[in-house]
């Protein structure tokens, strides 16, 4: 018998075929019903003409995205096409830079979130956000899981605290291996543990959009593949946009993917389409390999 | 002309999966040739060497799959690579399937080698051959070439071999029927027929695999399909 996978969504595609000669029609019916087409979803997020400087220097030039809800979004490209620079747009970390100039509209289920009205920490707290490092607080477990929800009020007593902390650590897969050393620091898990440690924490604040910053470039194949399932698995409640190095990554993990290329979108589309069959020669160039 | 690999171990290995494929395709080619040269001479020691052959033409297809097999594991390739890899190993099972038939054909003339044939079959047999072969031969220029135009032309083509043999399959019943002692030679040319009939068949799945491995799409017209031989019967007021 052969171990199953930690993808789980590997599986049903290996079974399918198995499926046909077992005239199981349910088993397939069910299985195509899973991948429902992405384009059909609607769309959470729009940008339109989005054009970012730093100073003199333009990073994106009219970008035109939609990111479809309850799915993951690959940004792919090489190193400086502006696919961080982009993603930070959407949580306004880009604010933070003094020679940042943001210009155009990004949109969140339709409100404008460059509106000079709006809380940008309740923004935040709506865009949880992951890094390429796992960066947890030097606090305890509890604490960093505890810290969002604290400032901003999400909890209205310390048992509704432990109960938000637990399904966070829950959803991140995280909660049978730390459950007994809760008050343990965060910084003694290993890497692995420690993104989904991360995760957990940008969960908790009850996010609608969570971004990732190359959140598997730090870790073993097998930690990639424990946050890649998990990944797979938290897309059917919130919309995902993960920056990724790896193409083989975005093709795993991502129902569309967008190429950028010198601060521009070169091609976007369903993730299986770009890379069987992309469009567009850059992108061909980009992801076999031949970038010249 | 597309770019370039950064890796050049993984532009050699492309090249070298398209090279072998096409001497795979001239071994092909030569192998059928040999095989109806020989059936129309009735040269044992020919059609013994075809049969000797065909082994050549397995073992390049092992080769290829393995190649191929290999690199998806390394390279994990994508897009246009992908294709490539993926069309590699259905045409080098296309072509050992032609490999295959065209070695019956040459055991064929183990058997009737002795018998005296018509002229008149013999030509129209001929006649099958020469397109078998050029459509095999334009679909190899075509996956060396990367021409879609070429593939689906040929594509297109595969009409004309069944219609010639509707045809022959009506000649040879009627040989059949004139003279019992017809059948033994005429079954086997039937065979013949049909197994150059196949081979069309293999060349025009190798015609898509062109297009495919081309645009990433497949032809979206309805393959024609001329052989209507399934529903013939002899009828003795034809």
């Amino acid at each position: 018998m052969v171990a199953t996978h930690i993808v789980e969504s590997e599986a049903p595609m290996l079974d399918k075929k198995l499926d046909v000669n077992d005239q199981d029609a349910n088993n397939l019916a069910e299985a195509e019903t899973t991948n429902v087409d992405p384009a059909k979803k609607s769309t959470k997020i729009t940008s339109e003409d989005i054009d970012v400087y730093y100073g003199e220097k333009q990073a994106l030039f009219g970008i035109n995205l939609d990111i479809p809800e309850n799915s993951v979004t690959s940004l792919i490209g090489p190193s400086g096409c502006g696919k961080s620079t982009y993603l930070r747009c959407i949580n306004r970390m880009n604010d933070v830079i003094d020679i940042c100039r943001v210009s155009g509209t990004i949109k969140i289920d339709g409100n404008d979130i460059y509106d000079p009205s709006l809380d940008v920490v309740e923004l935040r707290a709506r865009i949880g956000m992951v890094f390429q490092k796992p960066n947890p607080f030097p606090k305890s477990i509890y604490d960093n899981i505890a810290y969002g929800p604290r400032i901003h009020g999400l909890t209205e007593s310390k048992d509704e605290l432990d109960e938000l902390v637990e399904s966070s650590l829950v959803k991140a897969g995280l909660w049978k291996e730390v459950k007994d050393r809760l008050a343990g620091p965060g910084t003694g898990l290993s890497g692995g543990q420690q993104q989904r440690l991360c995760i957990a924490r940008a969960i908790a604040t009850k996010p609608e959009v969570i971004l990732m910053d190359e959140p598997c470039s730090a870790l073993d194949p097998i930690a990639t593949a424990t946050i890649e399932e998990l990944i797979d698995e938290l897309r059917t409640n919130y919309t995902i946009v993960i920056v990724t190095h790896s193409m083989q990554q975005a093709a795993r993990v991502s129902q569309r993917t967008a190429f950028f290329h010198l601060g521009k979108v070169i091609e976007e589309g369903e993730t299986t389409q770009i890379f069987t069959n992309p469009q567009n020669e850059k992108t061909q160039d980009y992801i076999t390999g031949r970038f010249g | 002309m597309t770019t370039e690999h950064i890796v050049t171990s993984y532009e050699d290995e492309l090249a070298s999966l398209d090279s072998k494929i096409a001497q795979m395709g001239g071994l092909t080619e030569t192998l059928v040739a040999q095989a109806f040269d020989a059936l129309c001479k009735g040269d044992v020691a020919s059609a013994n060497n075809v049969i000797l052959d065909d082994a050549k033409i397995d073992e390049y297809e092992l080769e290829i799959e393995e190649q191929a097999v290999t690199m998806i594991a390394r390279r994990q390739p994508m897009a246009l690579d992908l294709r490539q890899i993926m069309v590699a190993i259905k045409i080098t099972s296309d072509l050992e399937r032609i490999g295959d038939l065209g070695k019956n054909i040459a055991k064929r003339v183990l058997s009737i080698h002795s018998e005296i044939q018509p002229i008149q079959l013999m030509h129209g047999m001929k006649s099958m051959q020469d397109l078998a072969l050029s459509q095999l031969k334009d679909v190899l220029d075509a996956y060396a070439e990367r021409n879609t135009e070429k593939a689906l032309a040929v594509w297109r083509g595969d009409e004309e071999i069944d219609a010639i043999y509707n045809s022959l399959f009506r000649e040879l019943l009627t040989y059949m029927m004139e003279d019992p002692r017809n059948i033994g030679l005429c079954t086997h040319l039937l065979f013949c027929a049909k197994n150059l009939e196949r081979i069309g068949d293999h060349t025009t799945n190798i015609a898509e695999n062109v297009h495919y491995l081309v645009l990433g799409t497949n032809i979206s017209e309805a393959r024609p399909k001329g052989d209507n031989t399934s529903r013939m019967l002899i009828n003795q007021d034809d």
